[in-house]
């Protein structure tokens, strides 16, 4: 590789949302690179062992590395280079695209320019102390996703007797994993009044195993100085307030957190690009083009999706429309989606572009709560554009919409609006 | 009366099942993998175990793989167990079987990545 080298689209990240971009971008008849820090791709799910991948996308049900070598290999056919222990220093933009600073051991630091960006830069684990807890963080203290790694890929039992903190996907599957190796469980806790894993995953993670969901309740203290001896648990009101009185000391040797997935934009935001508070991810249309022309977001990276088949979408598509942005000459003219934060967690994209030849409009929502046979309108100005009922939204399972802007006359508005009504 | 969530895809749909005589009436799923699921669950219940075996080589020491059908739910420790002694020594593909007829289920033991992906120069 020459370090004058210059790509239509590099993709950083190789997980399934990257190798689904550059796939597609090259499949579009991009010259196309994907950047990967790790030594090899696939991502997160190289350790998510688990079935369940794949349905939509191939349908059939596959494990996860099953599903990565899917794309490990249509990334081949393409001959897409990845260039894997990878790390980006630095991205600039120029006035002709974005020049890449990098680093790897082959090379030492070099550059490399690109016409469009893809970010699929996935998400992190909220860390151990990200999570208010009282007392240390001593040995026996994982996220879910280090346990996983460790299980795994390594093939060792991080704790004995353990309990799980959060009802999130990866915690269920995990207490499920701990249990088939040896593992007592002793419960899952849930400071929510609702579980933040999908149903399935209740019923074949932990009811099948008869391990115990505890929704209301939290870990206030961890106890152990060298390694955790035990955790106290407590009741928690309905504002996720711990109630005084209510502790219990549950002894175990591990504490596995499964509380929540944050996108990773610090390539996104050192470029100045604008983000979402509500997802962390960036602002993008329905093109996956965020604030900064030429730079695209998709897969986690964009908004944390509870399907694998949904990250690859996003990634296939970003990946089509950064291949076709050198050829594009009209300006954007972006649309706001407004929404209420009573009825939605959030939308994704947070903007139409009028002006783009594509008027095939994905939206992607969740619910703020649970809603039973509410119905969802799309209007513009007093036009109501498309209604659908759905006979239940639950926040864990991202819905999705399907807009033809072809029927829609959007023109002159400067403003979509989403809403949830009453069925 | 019976409640449950049907596994057979992530849209996880609530089934409710009656017995009527010696039929079983199901409600509430999407599609017709449903029915033949809530009645399994409450005759047979069966499920995919996925889980890791160990190889002997130390870049990659722990080789995924699956039962290439499902095991009655209440086998899987067998399943388990059996496991625990196999040690992988060649590099394999994915859909390789590892272990015919695991704990005499009929269902064979298959690897889920093909190890050349994940070991050597890449």
């Amino acid at each position: 590789m020459k370090s004058s080298s210059t790509y239509d689209v590099i993709v950083l990240g190789a997980g399934p949302a990257g190798l689904a971009a550059g796939y597609a971008a090259s499949k579009a008849g991009a010259s196309t690179l994907i950047i990967e820090r790790e030594e090899r791709a696939g991502g997160i799910l190289k350790q998510c062992i688990h079935d369940g991948f794949g349905i939509i996308r191939f349908q059939q049900k596959l494990t996860g590395p099953e599903y990565a070598e899917r794309y490990i290999r249509l990334v081949e056919e393409q001959a897409v280079t990845v260039l894997t222990s990878t790390f980006v220093i630095k991205v600039n933009k120029k006035e002709d695209g974005f020049e890449l600073q990098l680093v790897n051991e082959k090379s030492g630091v070099f550059s490399l320019k690109a016409k469009a960006l893809v970010l699929a830069n996935g998400c992190r684990e909220r860390t151990s102390k990200q999570v208010f807890i009282h007392g240390a963080r001593p040995a026996g203290v994982y996220s879910a996703g280090t346990a996983q790694y460790f299980v795994n890929i390594m093939g060792y039992l991080p704790c004995k007797r353990c309990v799980i903190l959060g009802s999130g996907d990866i915690g269920l599957i995990m207490a499920r994993r701990l249990t088939l190796e040896g593992t007592e469980v002793v419960g899952v806790y849930e400071a929510k009044s609702t579980p933040s894993g999908l149903a399935r995953n209740i019923s074949q993670c932990l009811e099948d195993y008869n391990i115990p969901l505890h929704l209301s309740h939290t870990v206030t203290r961890i106890i152990g100085t060298d390694r955790v001896e035990a955790v106290e648990i407590s009741k928690v009101d309905e504002a996720m307030r711990p109630i005084a009185g209510t502790q219990q000391l549950v002894e175990c040797d591990g504490l596995i957190l499964s509380v929540g997935l944050i996108p990773e934009n610090e390539i996104a935001e050192d470029l100045g690009i604008k983000l979402d508070a509500s997802t962390k991810g960036p602002l993008v249309d329905q093109n996956f083009m965020t604030s900064m022309e030429g730079v695209f977001s998709c897969g986690n990276a964009l908004h944390v999706n509870d399907l694998v088949d949904y990250v690859s979408e996003s990634g296939e598509l970003a990946g089509e429309f950064a291949a076709a942005y050198g050829r594009r000459h009209s300006e954007r003219r972006l649309v706001d989606i407004g929404y209420s934060n009573k009825d939605f967690l959030y939308v994704v994209p947070q903007y139409i572009d009028a002006a783009s030849d594509n008027k095939n409009v994905v939206l992607y929502f969740r619910s703020r709560d649970v809603r039973y046979d509410a119905k969802v309108a799309i209007k513009c100005g007093n036009d109501k554009l498309h209604e659908k009922k759905h006979s239940v939204m639950r926040p864990p399972e991202m819905e999705k919409l399907e807009l033809d802007l072809n029927k829609l006359d959007i023109n002159g508005a400067n403003k979509l609006e989403i809403l949830m009504l009453e069925g | 009366m019976k409640t449950m969530t049907c596994i057979i895809c992530p849209r996880g749909c609530s089934l409710t099942v009656e017995k009527e005589g010696a039929e079983y009436k199901v409600t509430g799923q999407m599609c017709k993998r449903g029915k033949e699921f809530a009645v399994n669950e409450l005759t047979n219940p069966t499920r995919s175990v996925t889980t890791t075996v160990r190889t002997v080589f130390t870049e990659f020491p722990r080789l995924p793989v699956k039962t290439d059908g499902e095991v009655p739910l209440g086998k899987i420790f067998d399943v388990m167990k059996e496991l625990d002694c196999i040690l992988v020594k060649d590099t394999v593909k994915s859909g390789d079987v590892i272990v015919e007829n695991i704990s005499n289920t009929g269902i064979n033991i298959v690897a889920t990545i093909s190890m050349s992906l994940m070991m050597g120069v890449s």
